[in-house]
């Protein structure tokens, strides 16, 4: 007893004791599914049977069109909300931090709601807001601009404008709180010496605030890849089920849960899990390596 | 270097955990209710239909005042349709957590048909009801053995629906269409009465109602049944495909709203008479009460047109398969249960009274005190008696067979989402889509 209250108090083991929650849970819900998926998406799985099965399912896979699709729209709607929701909201962070706005928290408020609200409910509302029938709010607009109504969700590019419309209007706040608690860091000071050095306002963002901002610009990025990579209940909700016209709305995560949950086929759906998994990684870890991130950490 | 992999274990680990944050929205049970003495057999029942469960619950009170010594004491949830359906898969897969009951909507069927099936044979329970009822209801949830794992809920027999109202205004006889030929007449008069702004139905992009119909009429299965191959390339198929196209063409039709009617937009097309007749299943008078209580004595329900006559013109759509699980402590005495509850006279009552279903035990449709009973809503809501039709029905023995297989999901899926909207909204040839259909699913079987 007495040995183990000295167990208990040693200063070498006690930080053992705070990070053992933190690896643990770190085993239990990452390690392990991990690594279960990778074995499972060698396996066929059936009611308590499990078979090997090879490579076979990354062989179907390479000539799955349905997956192709998946992964060329996951690809573009990442790449698509980069290019929305990286300049946007720093252009809104920026003008929230200028002297010249009035109301700021009043703002910050607002844009902050829709993130609060379920994917579940906004994504209903643009269901009904984009429906192809007269009555809707899209279309209503369009009648009174003089065109006919459009089915918004049966093409792609017209499904694309409300898919990310859904993501703009959800996320933008977010990612713009983000960029303006960057731009508290900044100090000051620099800002009142590009004064005296004479800078407009123009120079003072494109040489001062972007480079300063580079962390929280790369962080943003970094979840952003992840985010527009795995969405899926964006597309789920918009089209009431996993299904879309022509597939308009299909992403890799979309692809995993039908294949995985509709249709049973769980070590298919691990294969797909394993594909988008490297997807993201590659991408994320050649974004880093791009903007200096390891180096930095490095030296 | 150490800090780079951490740098790159820990993203590993956030994109990892994406798709389970995906899923946490998922809901607990909307309602948990228990029926029955403490001291009586307990079962755990879940279904995706509150009042499924409601009438589940019924029936345990009157099992427990019929049969003293099986008493039962049923734990009834409700979740909404797709986590349901996960949890059950889930806690199969997984060998324990599962309910004794279960609700499977046939779309999920296929998932449970194979031959490691954890699903309890229910060939002895169903015996005795087996002769009165329509066969083709229990093959459905048949495994290809003929095992039966699933008690069916209702046949879902297609019948046409007609805006009786909206068509007589216009001078115009729906009652001698007997042929799609003298549909399609009618589609033209119709065009014309009322310049355009009524069409005669609505063809769907997001569902294959209409090319069951013309399998069943044609006595084809594009699944190929338990043991066949699938097969989408049919002429009956192609038929359809081809007429309603054509009915685009010629502005007889619309392309229904949303890719089918059984949706708020098609509720809205139908009660504003913008359609005027389209084919459903019996279970469709429930949408006309629950969502457009306004269309009483409008609607008429007669049986579905014919490519040729004497063809069979009725098909069974959709339904619910109520299965027992293997991890059931007393299986026989659910599987007993669930055979009285859904198939014996006093559960077909309820059924048929206040789900509004087309029941699946067919001596009954001949039987005027249950079928044509005046306080039924269903009796009065429409011009005619439902069980008139389905009487005619059953007389001309019209009732096709489409069977759901391993290939069904994929194969609706791909009608669904691809195909059908080739074909009608981008104008794409028939065979050509049809063909590219049969190589996805040729690829898929692989």
């Amino acid at each position: 007893m007495q040995k183990f209250k000295k167990l208990f108090y040693s200063q070498k083991v006690a930080p053992f004791v705070f990070v053992l929650p933190f690896v643990l849970s770190l085993l239990i819900f990452w390690a392990y599914p991990l690594i279960s998926g990778i074995v499972m998406s060698f396996q066929d799985i059936s009611f308590g049977n499990r078979t090997f099965v090879g490579t076979s399912h990354y062989v179907k896979l390479a000539n799955d069109k349905f997956f192709r699709t998946a992964v060329l729209n996951s690809v573009e709607y990442m790449a698509l909300t980069l290019l929305l929701m990286i300049p946007i909201p720093l252009v809104l962070a920026v003008m929230m931090e200028s002297r010249l706005t009035k109301a700021k928290g009043v703002w910050k408020v607002i844009m902050y709601i829709p993130a609060l609200t379920s994917v579940v409910i906004s994504g209903m509302l643009f269901r009904m807001m984009f429906s192809e029938s007269d009555g809707s709010q899209m279309n209503q607009l369009m009648i009174a601009l003089g065109h006919t109504p459009i089915a918004w969700l049966k093409t792609k590019w017209t499904a694309w404008i409300a898919l990310l419309l859904l993501c703009m209007w959800r996320w933008t706040g977010v990612n713009m709180l983000y960029f303006v608690s960057g731009l508290k860091a900044i100090d000051n000071s620099i800002y009142e010496s590009a004064d005296i050095d004479g800078a407009n306002a123009r120079q003072k963002f494109w040489y001062l605030t972007l480079p300063l901002i580079k962390p929280t610009t790369i962080y943003v990025i970094t979840i952003s890849v992840y985010a527009g990579l795995s969405m899926f209940l964006e597309s789920f909700m918009l089209w009431n089920g996993n299904s879309s016209p022509k597939n308009i709305g299909l992403t890799i995560v979309g692809y995993l849960y039908k294949r995985g949950i509709e249709k049973n086929d769980l070590g298919y759906a691990c294969a797909v899990g394993m594909v988008l998994m490297v997807i993201a990684l590659a991408i994320n870890v050649v974004q880093l390596i791009a903007t200096g991130t390891f180096k930095r950490e490095e030296s | 270097m150490k800090k780079t992999w951490l740098s790159v274990a820990m993203a590993a680990a956030v994109m990892a955990a994406m798709p389970f944050a995906a899923m946490a929205e998922e809901g607990e049970a909307t309602a948990v209710t228990t029926v029955g003495p403490e001291d009586g057999t307990h079962f755990e029942m879940w279904s995706f239909v509150d009042a499924h469960n409601e009438f589940y619950g019924k029936m345990v009170e009157l099992w427990n005042e019929q049969n003293p010594d099986k008493q039962l004491n049923v734990t009834f949830s409700t979740y909404p349709y797709s986590d349901m359906h996960n949890k059950l898969m889930m806690s199969l897969q997984a060998g324990s957590g599962a309910p004794d009951m279960c609700d499977v909507e046939i779309g999920q069927f296929p998932n449970y048909t194979g031959d490691d099936t954890p699903l309890y044979a229910l060939n002895d329970a169903l015996a005795p009801y087996e002769a009165d009822c329509v066969t083709s209801r229990l093959d459905v949830y048949s495994k290809a053995d003929g095992t039966r794992i699933g008690v069916p809920t209702h046949v879902g027999a297609s019948v046409m629906y007609w805006n009786a109202e909206l068509l007589e205004s216009y001078g115009l006889d729906y009652k001698s269409v007997k042929t799609w030929d003298d549909y399609t007449a009618l589609g033209e008069q119709l065009k014309e009465a009322s310049n355009g702004e009524v069409f005669l139905t609505s063809v769907d992009t997001g569902g294959v109602d209409w090319m069951w119909i013309a399998m069943a009429e044609y006595g084809d299965d594009w699944t190929g049944g338990p043991d066949g191959e699938p097969n989408v390339e049919l002429d009956s198929v192609k038929k359809m495909m081809t007429m309603q196209k054509q009915w685009l063409d010629d502005g007889i039709a619309m392309i229904s709203t949303d890719g089918h009617i059984d949706l708020e937009a098609g509720f809205k097309n139908v009660s504003e008479g913008k359609v005027a007749s389209f084919p459903k299943a019996m279970w469709y008078m429930s949408r006309f009460t629950n969502y457009m209580p306004e269309m009483e004595g409008k609607y008429d329900i007669t049986t579905i047109p014919v490519f040729e006559e004497g063809q069979k013109y009725s098909v069974g759509i959709g339904g619910t398969g109520t299965v027992v699980t293997e991890q059931s402590a007393d299986p026989a005495l659910a599987a007993e249960f669930l055979a009285w509850a859904k198939l014996s006279k006093e559960g077909e009552s309820y059924i048929w009274s206040v789900l509004g279903f087309d029941v699946c035990n067919s001596a009954l449709w001949f039987d005027d005190e249950f079928a044509f009973d005046e306080s039924n809503q269903y009796n009065t809501f429409f011009r005619c008696k439902p069980y008139e039709v389905l009487q005619q029905i059953a007389n001309d023995d019209a009732i096709g067979t489409i069977y759901s297989t391993k290939v069904s999901p994929t194969l609706n899926d791909y009608m669904c989402t691809t195909t059908l909207n080739e074909v009608f909204e981008d104008g794409m040839d028939i065979d050509e889509a049809l063909a590219e259909c049969q190589e996805y699913l040729e690829m898929e079987l692989m």
